[in-house]
């Protein structure tokens, strides 16, 4: 029987975009890039890393089919693709006005783990350990204990063995090896590898496929299912006032050498 | 009189220092929502951590006991705080986002039905009596207040974001034992092996000086010889900016920053980091940031004290010779 693995990949804003580019709605809980940035989303960095594992994980027990589910409501096809390109089989969006702006993840993780149960039999759910968004490596977790499946956040190294995933992760004094039974739900991190570039062969056959989408009625979500756990009240850019001393001197040397003596007068050191 | 219940931790028998600032963070949402402060404790043996949550604030403490909690295991640990809150159904529940912390707060809100808002730095109570916080989004370029709208109202407090109070030894307060009569099945997971890396001098959570390297360090050896010739001579640790850690050049561990460390020192001083906000994240308690760089445009000394624009090949050996002389 086919091993199949489920990976969640959310489209963000490029974080590369400077600060200067959002367009800001605060008591909406909303922030854009200014479309006449041209700035164009990216599939979020920790879930390329999770799509690597995915296929890593695929090419070690051989027989196994990788999809990549997405929740949102404006996704560019280009970008989505790479998901694909790089070499899963199936993808499936879920889209639908009332999937934007996803910020409370209490109804991420109800309408991801919905769509997991309508794909039916799986084994592993993959997952990025943080969305660049809105920071809250919250959203798999949370499908773990709606679905009822064990879950390791943060592995860096998984391994299927005898209907386990073994995994190595970081932790504040080292690491440490966790054995999860299957089906259970993984966060990856960068430390997973670089996500592999698309072949041409699968940039051609990632044209043809056309994704799965279903809406909130196709995935039986009520309004109820939506209500939000958690309101975004405000949303600002911290001010920053620069009092930055710049030390002058002849040359670098001396930089260097009055910075020592600056950071004595201020009792740094 | 309603509870706030916070999660707390032991460390080598004594109240961990996450938790004291958790204290800190709790006592005036308690006095806005006329409510107390318990402590959950659930390490075997937090006698002594028990009376140090209560001279730090708390009115009562839960020591938690069960054969199966002892070291952390994460499902164990779920499923003793789930079955407390179920129990003593308190108004609000909050955490400091540790390792433990940040394991266990996502999935313990979700298994007691709750909103839970993560990586707050600040926290207070709206005129709605609801608990509102103010956390980091957009990789620490944004800003976004969050409220609580379901019960109990759940945050997740970044450590180091508020220091404890005076430990008053004269408090009283009650300590409760819990016995969380857990059943073998609840663990899932099973820990196969921890191991410890032991790290070259000090732990860089709790340097008092730091001294980081980024990608402008141009290469490993620097961190090696430059950095840390400088760093030994100052008593600091040293640690990194995620370019360098991505690259190979240092291992994760010294990673600092949204994704990597969080650390407080008195002093962190920059090498050849740009100052990109995922990496302010990890030190925006720094006391002081000191920045070497090149670039005079560099973010970086946006948020410096002190500033050399420079290359630090010139720079740090006149720096350290000097630093030597001054020590
Ligand atoms: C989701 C997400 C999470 C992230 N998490 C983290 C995190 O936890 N920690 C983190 O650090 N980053 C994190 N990042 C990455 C972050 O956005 C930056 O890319 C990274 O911090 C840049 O590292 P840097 O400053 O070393 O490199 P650069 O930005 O390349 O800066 C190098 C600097 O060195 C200077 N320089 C070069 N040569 C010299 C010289 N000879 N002398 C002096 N100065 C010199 C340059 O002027 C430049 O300012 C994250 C990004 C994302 C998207
Ligand atoms: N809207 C979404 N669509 C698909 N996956 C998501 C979505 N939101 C979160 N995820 C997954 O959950 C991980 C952590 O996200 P978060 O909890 O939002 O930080 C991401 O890296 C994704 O793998």
């Amino acid at each position: 029987m086919s091993f199949n693995i489920v990976v969640l990949a959310k489209q963000v804003i490029d974080p590369e975009a400077p600060s200067a580019s959002y367009r800001i709605d605060g008591s909406a809980g909303k922030l854009e890039v200014d479309s006449s940035q041209k700035i164009a989303p990216v599939i979020n960095g920790f879930c390329e890393n999770a799509i690597e594992a995915a296929l890593q994980i695929k090419e070690a027990v051989g027989d196994a089919t990788v999809s990549v589910i997405s929740a949102g409501s404006d996704f560019v096809m280009d970008v989505m693709k790479k998901a694909v390109s790089m070499g899963s089989d199936e993808m499936y969006l879920l889209q639908d006005e009332k999937f934007s702006n996803l910020n409370d993840s209490s109804i991420t993780a109800k309408l991801l783990a919905t769509a997991i149960q309508k794909i039916g039999e799986y084994d592993l759910v993959l997952a990025g350990m943080q969305a660049s968004d809105w920071d809250q490596a919250q959203v798999p977790l949370g499908i773990a204990e709606i679905l009822g499946v064990p879950c390791v956040p943060i592995a860096r190294k998984i391994e299927i063995k005898d209907g386990r995933a073994i995994c190595e992760r970081a932790t504040d004094a080292g690491y440490e090896t966790v054995s999860a039974p299957l089906p259970s739900v993984i966060t990856v991190n960068n430390e997973f590898g670089q996500p592999r570039y698309p072949t041409l062969r699968n940039i051609m056959a990632a044209a043809r496929k056309t994704p799965i989408t279903w809406d909130a009625a196709e995935l039986g979500l009520s309004d109820d299912d939506l209500s939000p756990r958690i309101k975004i009240v405000d949303l600002f850019i911290p001010e920053k006032q620069s009092q930055c001393e710049i030390i002058e001197g002849e040359d670098e040397e001396e930089m260097g050498r009055n910075l020592a003596l600056k950071m004595r007068e201020a009792k740094l050191i | 009189m309603s509870e706030i219940l916070l999660v707390g931790e032991v460390n080598g028998g004594n109240l961990a220092e996450a938790t004291a600032e958790l204290i800190a963070h709790g006592k005036p949402l308690a006095e806005s929502l006329t409510s107390s402060i318990s402590v959950a404790l659930l390490d075997q043996d937090s006698t002594s951590a028990a009376q140090e949550a209560i001279s730090q604030g708390a009115d009562k403490v839960y020591n938690i006991k069960d054969s199966l909690l002892g070291t952390y295991q994460t499902d164990a640990y779920l499923a003793s705080l789930a079955k407390l809150i179920q129990e003593i159904n308190p108004i609000a529940v909050l955490i400091s986002k540790t390792e433990i912390g940040a394991d266990i707060g996502a999935r313990l809100a979700f298994r007691v039905d709750t909103g839970i808002v993560q990586d707050c730095i600040e926290v207070s109570v709206n005129s709605d009596n609801k608990i509102q916080a103010n956390r980091p989004v957009f990789g620490g370029n944004c800003m976004a207040t969050v409220v609580c709208e379901s019960t109990p109202m759940m945050a997740l407090i970044r450590p180091k974001t508020k220091e404890a109070l005076e430990a008053d030894t004269s408090r009283s307060g009650d300590v409760v034992d819990y016995n969380a009569d857990l059943d073998e099945s609840v663990i899932k997971n099973q820990v196969v092996e921890r191991v410890e890396e032991v790290q070259e001098g000090i732990r860089l959570e709790d340097a008092a000086r730091i001294v980081g390297g980024g990608r402008g360090m141009n290469g490993p050896e620097p961190f090696d010889n430059e950095l840390k010739d400088l760093a030994d001579t100052m008593g600091a640790a040293i640690g990194a900016s995620r370019a360098a850690v991505d690259i190979g050049w240092v291992p994760y561990s010294y990673q600092i920053g949204l994704t990597g460390k969080k650390v407080a020192p008195d002093l962190y001083l920059l090498v050849g980091i740009s100052g990109a906000s995922q990496h302010m994240a990890g030190c925006s308690g720094s006391k002081n940031l000191v920045a070497i760089n090149k670039d005079p445009d560099a973010n970086i000394f946006r948020d410096a004290r002190f500033g050399v624009v420079g290359d630090w090949e010139k720079v740090l050996p006149a720096l350290t010779q000097q630093l030597k002389e001054l020590m």
